[in-house]
């Protein structure tokens, strides 16, 4: 392994952990807000409150990890993509703002605050969207050269099938992985109610998910032949994603284990991330820019190195310590505490 | 206008927003810690309930910090991407780090916020707060060595405009390094310190008279003045690291335009037509300042080309900055003798309308602080190195973005004050006082 694919497949780590913590906590955001304007706040506010409150900073970190490391290890990403995502990214930010500091209010200065809940609900629905505009401007295509510099042709790009495929499949993988997960959670609180709701949802945004990531694949064909046919060389990953998908499924339906039904849900979604990040594989963006030739100087990548293991040490142990208080202590998620300050 | 310019409007935009969620973010964890240990050791709960309460905005503030922190790591690609592509390739370690301060004070602020009275032994909930105060504070040494790189780059060779011999560990302990790093991280306590006074202050004069906002402007004008001490300190050296590694920035905030020993401090005036009028000149303080001793020669801007030198205005935010600064030095110190003597002053209306005052002041002082570190500068966004026109995006849509972000940290500043004021109007600390006092009396029954 080189030091090359060591530090993009870090990055993919820490990006792959930042979409589904992400798209738990923004699901779970938009259930909450959809709830309230529902009627069904009833059921399935506690629950979510329950599990949001002390993570939702750890979420936004992951994602600062994520870029803060792209221009450590591959700093010429700064040059291209900074210079083209000016639009799409700003979108990001704001949306990533508005989610961030009204889910704030709303959760320790307004309690029940409609208007906040509604905000941040839909903010945070829109943010996956907002950012998987970056992955479709990867596949190449969107970006042109003139006098040096990158342009993105904004034209192309919205009305590319590629891009709204790439966005409806943010918005529906979020929702489906999110309420996947409080199914599980909501079970164990013993909140049944909840639980049979949230269980309808994941059953529901189950479909659109596969359907979109499918499109996905045969779109690519059109767009992106290089890719599509390092998809192919994939495929066992790719096939190994549907079956756990089809278990995840089954076990909802079921109504059956629904902790090892989230487990095959992550394990999905890791085997397709994978495939895809391997198939992208060696460019970061085509078919300008590679991991090789964007890749920082020796000394700085063996000190991000250090820095990052040294890092891990300490944050592993502190993660630990966040789930065992929080998501693996009994009593707290079945409310019987409450210790917020 | 070119997007040069929007750039830098943004850039400054977001930074002056940000700064001031991000200077309470590392302040506000030292001054909960500071209460709730001196609650445990005194065993009183007043101060542990002013540590809690403070916790309690806190969470606000920090949301703000965190999501316009996110808001500048992101800008900083986008809007100067010739900049960072440099700046990846030797000045990306303190970066990297200050990610994983900033995750662990993120993980450890989530599990203190939620244990409230969930320990027997109080002494392990402070425990939870020490990794959030240091995160937060390492969070800001490695932002801030970001920045004195800027201002001293080294640790690399550009030959050919090929980057050679990068070595980040020379990159991070730079000459401005010390100087910057020691003066953002006391004046970031010293501002929460009088933010935190101001507001006691300002309870005190509208009707409540409890000792609860006694002891708390008490802790703060305590930890206000001993920062701002510290910050008179650091300031001094910060004026001989300029004089050695900037004096153009020396020389443009002081008004010192040719080159000579014994050379007096400029203190307010304007500039009319290059003549300085109105100022109050102390003889031999720049040479003090600069050098340590009143006959020392100081480099004044007629060593430079004016290209290369930054806008004079930036005297006025040295002014202000100074200024200010000196005044709540004497405020805090007289509130603390006066205290300790019994004046009956310290306690009077007046007074206390003086430190609502510093309030605002402090923040007024931080932000011409950090103007005048970046105008100052100017024309560099990487001194010698790099023009921050040459670093800035060549995308044209830089100028509505601006009217966006300029949106969004109205519709953010506005939302978290209409917040943090509901917050703690709705739940007045004499009331939680007696429900607290009452769910012990409970216990005994």
């Amino acid at each position: 392994m080189t030091i090359e694919i060591l530090g993009i497949t870090v990055l993919w780590v820490f990006l792959f952990g930042y979409i589904m913590i992400g798209a738990i906590d923004f699901g779970a955001g938009f259930f909450n807000a959809y709830s309230v304007l529902t009627g069904k706040q009833r059921i399935l506010t506690n629950v979510i409150q329950r599990y949001l409150s002390p993570v939702w900073e750890v979420t936004n970190v992951f994602l600062v990890f994520f870029f803060v490391g792209m221009i450590g290890f591959f700093p010429k990403t700064a040059f291209y993509y900074g210079t083209t995502l000016l639009v799409p990214v700003s979108f990001g930010i704001i949306l990533l703002a508005v989610r961030g500091s009204y889910y704030a209010f709303e959760t320790y200065g307004a309690r029940g605050h409609k208007g906040y809940s509604f905000v941040y609900g839909v903010a945070g629905l829109l943010l996956p969207a907002s950012l998987s505009i970056v992955l479709t401007i990867s596949e190449g295509g969107f970006v042109d050269l003139v006098d040096g510099q990158p342009i993105l042709d904004y034209w192309k790009l919205f009305t590319s099938p590629l891009t709204w495929a790439i966005v409806v499949l943010s918005i529906a993988s979020t929702l489906y992985i999110s309420s996947a997960f409080l199914t599980w959670y909501a079970n164990k609180a013993g909140d049944v109610e909840a639980t049979q709701l949230l269980r309808k949802y994941a059953l529901i945004w189950a479909l659109p998910t596969i359907i979109t990531a499918g499109g996905i694949i045969v779109e690519l064909r059109r767009h992106n032949p290089l890719h599509y046919e390092n998809i192919q060389r994939f495929w066992p990953l790719f096939l190994l994603s549907f079956l756990l998908f089809i278990g995840t499924v089954f076990l909802i339906w079921k109504r059956r284990q629904y902790g090892l039904a989230f487990g095959l849900l992550a394990g999905q979604f890791i085997f397709a991330f994978f495939g895809y990040g391997a198939s992208h594989y060696p460019y970061l963006l085509y078919p300008y820019l590679t991991i090789y030739d964007s890749f920082t100087n020796p000394a700085m990548a063996i000190a991000l190195v250090v820095a990052f293991v040294f890092g891990l040490l300490l944050l592993i142990p502190s993660i630990y310590l966040l789930l065992r208080m929080f998501l693996f202590n009994k009593d707290y998620v079945k409310g019987k505490e409450d210790h917020h300050a | 206008m070119d997007s040069v310019f929007y750039s830098r409007v943004l850039t400054e935009l977001t930074l002056s927003f940000h700064i001031i969620y991000a200077t309470i973010g590392v302040g506000v964890p030292l001054m909960i810690m500071l209460a709730q240990w001196v609650g445990i050791k005194k065993n009183d709960e007043h101060y542990i309930l002013l540590a809690r309460r403070w916790a309690r905005g806190f969470v606000i503030t920090v949301a703000v910090g965190v999501v316009t922190g996110t808001a500048i790591g992101l800008q900083l690609s986008l809007l100067w991407p010739n900049f960072m592509e440099l700046a990846g390739n030797v000045i990306a370690l303190p970066l990297f780090m200050e990610t994983f301060a900033f995750f662990f004070e993120a993980i450890f602020l989530g599990i203190y916020l939620y244990t409230w009275d969930r320990f027997e032994n109080q002494k392990k909930h402070f425990l939870l707060l020490i990794p959030v105060a240091i995160g937060a504070s390492f969070s800001a040494v490695f932002i801030t060595i970001v920045n004195a790189f800027m201002n001293a780059p080294q640790g690399f060779n550009l030959v050919n405009n090929e980057l050679i011999n990068v070595n980040p560990l020379m990159a991070m302990f730079n000459p401005a390094m010390p100087t910057k790093v020691s003066h953002v991280l006391g004046t970031a306590y010293m501002t929460t310190a009088f933010l935190l006074a101001a507001i006691a202050a300002f309870r005190l004069l509208r009707g409540s008279n409890h000792i609860y906002h006694k002891k708390a402007l008490f802790l703060t004008l305590k930890v206000g003045f001993i920062f701002s001490v510290s910050a008179v300190l650091i300031g001094d050296l910060s004026g001989k690291y300029l004089a050695q590694y900037q004096p153009e920035k020396l020389a443009a905030a002081e008004w010192h335009f040719e080159t000579e020993e014994n050379a007096p401090l400029i203190l307010y005036g304007i500039l009319d037509d290059g003549e300085v009028k109105y100022a109050i000149k102390i003889p031999y303080a720049l040479s003090i300042l600069a050098h340590g001793s009143p006959t020392a020669e100081v480099i004044g801007l007629d060593q430079f080309p004016e290209e290369d030198t930054p806008p004079l205005y930036i005297h006025y935010l040295f002014d202000i900055m100074v200024t200010i600064g000196m005044m709540l030095l004497g405020l805090s110190a007289i509130f603390w003798f006066g205290m300790g003597r019994n004046w009956k002053f310290v306690e009077s209306r007046w007074f206390r309308w003086l430190i609502v005052i510093s309030g605002p002041l402090v923040f007024i002082s931080l932000e011409a602080g950090w103007w005048l570190a970046e105008v100052g500068r100017q024309p560099w966004i990487l001194r010698n190195i790099m023009r921050t026109s040459e670093g800035a995006t060549t995308s044209g849509h830089v100028d509505t973005m601006l009217v966006l972000f300029a949106l969004l940290y109205l519709v953010l500043g506005v939302g978290s004050v209409v917040v943090l004021r509901r917050m703690f109007i709705r739940n007045p600390v004499e009331r939680e006082i007696a429900d607290r006092a009452q769910e012990k009396g409970g216990d005994i029954q």
